[in-house]
């Protein structure tokens, strides 16, 4: 009978309880801290690592700014000739009700996730300072938004280069719808966390930056149609300033040359100087904003 | 008063945790009010009634309040100047909620080990090894959204140790549990400080439950401190022998108080004052003399509860010790 018993302990398998062991290797400082925070944040922002739910959102919306370069890219492979029915930063002008929702949708969870289940409290009791989160989270954000501006304009450069266009105009207007994408993505993940950081609750946060991207685009929009239709041309470029994506756009098309699809962009040097300024204001004051509601975040 | 315990921490004879003249205001609230103490490494319960100081007090150890005044150090080190080396030797488990719902319990301690700056595999060995510490097994793959009370309480602290500090922080980590995770939890801590000889520092405010667990216990009122002592010091053996016999009490009394005894008749049992070992001999006479059995005897040991009514007849009162 003694057997018996003995093959059962091993078919249930046998739990070596080896005791506390403790950590002598090394502890990394708060570099590697930030990095690890902008990894998983970046990752975050498409859902990777986290529940089957929270990559459907994102996901659709890159499929959305990506399925109809597809179509794009076949279409003109099909037709010949030597340009894309649609220019590369005017293909990201056009799409921005995506790229809006996208910011949106992401920017809370980014943030506003943290507040909400009460996480702060975890990470300022670590070596993290507030600059450390705020360095992060803004530079992951901005690198999802990026990457979403980024794959459709890829799509449709690859698609030029199968379909035989000539590489030489292609390149360079590839890469400055890339320097669009990215000035682009620095404003809108700067403009989306201050907005988030300051609603707890994600559904708020979702609304608020929905409808703050879009209501300023309807207005330039509708203003600087006003504006073109009296013949005021200077009031018309400087309409460009009151959203997001105009306002990068009049940065890069004066600075880089990219295309536009707005009928007016900054008028003359001064014009460019004022867009640039703004630009980087609008950068400096949300990351000032949000290293100050995080300083304050520590001490509650 | 310093107090021994059995934990292991940084410096051997450096204390865990030192203030002196601490003070924190907020505008006209004084949260905590010049508090001077000195802790010795080992499992430390820190008690007061809700809104008493603690977790401020546990917020200024780790750095994230300045004091308004006064010194603090943690593991030897000053708070105001090393707060971020402390950090790196400190584990804080709040009191409320901080896990998000959308990650498995597994993914949440490996970020949380790394964001304390272990490296990816060392944060991930350290994981499995935390987690499996604090009991929690099969369900560390799901999303924390669906996890009962009990397994939230145990990721909390999972993370706080996933990064083997020197000290933990642990804000009331029995609240909300029911008896028997409570035990579990209580039993967590008590191992915590023994077999794994990291220093805790535990708040509750309940008496009861650090009087098991705790080789020291600080009380703390309107962030005053009110007491600090060793529990052997505050439950030690005091002068009262409890007997219970299987009947006729009341005559076994009368025949004490005969020989000179101090004897309170509380329910069913006798409350005898100590007088001498010859006391023992006298109950046990007592009750072989009038043919009732003698059920128990024993010392009775203080209880942490009477530091509070202790405290509070301060000046003597009659069961001050």
């Amino acid at each position: 009978m003694p057997p018996e018993p003995v093959r059962d302990a091993r078919e249930l398998g046998v739990i070596h309880d080896i005791g506390y062991r403790h950590y002598d290797g090394p502890r990394l400082g708060r570099a590697y801290i930030r990095r690890s925070l902008y990894a998983d944040s970046a990752k975050g922002a498409y859902g990777l690592g986290r529940a089957a739910r929270t990559k459907v959102m994102p996901m659709l919306l890159f499929a959305a700014m990506c399925v109809p370069t597809l179509v794009i890219v076949v279409v003109a492979s099909v037709t010949g000739g030597d340009e894309l029915p649609v220019g590369y930063t005017t293909y990201l002008v056009q799409l921005q009700v995506v790229v809006a929702v996208f910011v949106a949708a992401q920017a809370p969870v980014s943030v506003s996730r943290d507040l909400r289940f009460g996480i702060m409290p975890l990470y300022f009791s670590r070596p993290m300072r507030p600059v450390d989160y705020v360095q992060a989270r803004y530079a992951a954000l901005a690198t999802a938004v990026f990457l979403l501006l980024a794959a459709p304009l890829t799509i449709l450069f690859a698609g030029a280069l199968l379909a035989e266009m000539p590489v030489g105009e292609h390149l360079p207007d590839y890469l400055r719808a890339l320097v669009y994408a990215v000035l682009l993505a620095v404003v809108l993940a700067g403009l989306g966390l201050v907005l988030a950081a300051f609603t707890p609750r994600r559904g708020l946060g979702v609304a608020a930056i929905v409808a703050v991207l879009l209501v300023l685009s309807g207005v330039q929009t509708a203003a600087q149609a006003i504006a073109v239709e009296q013949g005021a041309d200077t009031a018309a470029g400087y309409t460009g300033l009151v959203s997001p994506f105009s306002l990068v756009d009049g940065v890069t098309r004066e600075l880089v040359g990219t295309d536009s699809p707005l009928p007016a962009g900054p008028p003359g040097a001064v014009g460019t100087l004022v867009f640039t300024a703004v630009t980087a204001l609008v950068v400096l004051a949300c990351y000032g904003v949000l290293l100050r509601r995080y300083r304050r975040v520590t001490g509650a | 008063m310093t107090t021994t315990g059995t934990g292991a921490a940084a410096a051997p004879d450096a204390p865990l945790i030192a203030t002196s003249g601490l003070t924190r205001r907020f505008g006209a609230v004084t949260a905590v009010d010049d508090l001077t103490v000195d802790v010795a490494p080992g499992v430390v319960g820190l008690v007061g009634a809700n809104g008493a100081g603690k977790s401020t007090l546990l917020k200024i150890l780790l750095g994230l309040l300045p004091a308004t005044s006064g010194r603090v150090s943690v593991l030897g080190l000053d708070v105001a100047t090393a707060g971020a080396t402390i950090r790196e030797r400190v584990g804080y488990m709040p009191e409320h909620d901080c896990l998000p719902p959308d990650v498995s319990a597994t993914e949440f301690v490996v970020q949380m080990a790394r964001l304390s700056g272990l490296p990816k595999t060392a944060a991930r060995e350290r994981t499995a090894d935390t987690l499996r510490h604090v009991g929690l097994y099969e369900e560390r793959y799901r999303p924390m959204g669906g996890y009962s009370t009990g397994m939230r309480q145990r990721v909390k602290l999972a993370q706080a140790l996933a990064h083997d500090p020197a000290l933990v922080l642990l804000d009331e980590p029995t609240n909300g549990l029911d008896p028997a995770g409570r035990d579990d939890m209580l039993g967590l801590i008590r191992r915590i400080g023994t077999d794994f000889g990291i220093s805790v520092l535990v708040t509750s405010h309940l008496l009861g439950e650090l009087e098991r667990v705790c080789d020291s216990v600080i009380v703390i009122d309107g962030g005053r401190l009110l007491r600090s002592s060793s529990t052997a010091d505050v439950t030690a053996a005091s002068s009262v022998v409890v007997v219970e016999v299987d009947a006729r009490e009341n005559e076994v009394a009368a025949r004490l108080r005969q020989a000179g005894l101090d004897v309170h008749l509380v329910g069913r049992l006798l409350e005898v004052g100590l007088r001498g070992d010859a006391t023992y001999d006298l109950v046990r006479d007592g009750a072989d003399d009038l043919g009732v059995g003698l059920v128990r005897m024993e010392r009775r040991r203080h209880r942490m509860a009477e530091l509070f009514t202790r405290t509070a007849d301060e000046g003597g009162g009659p069961g001050a010790a």
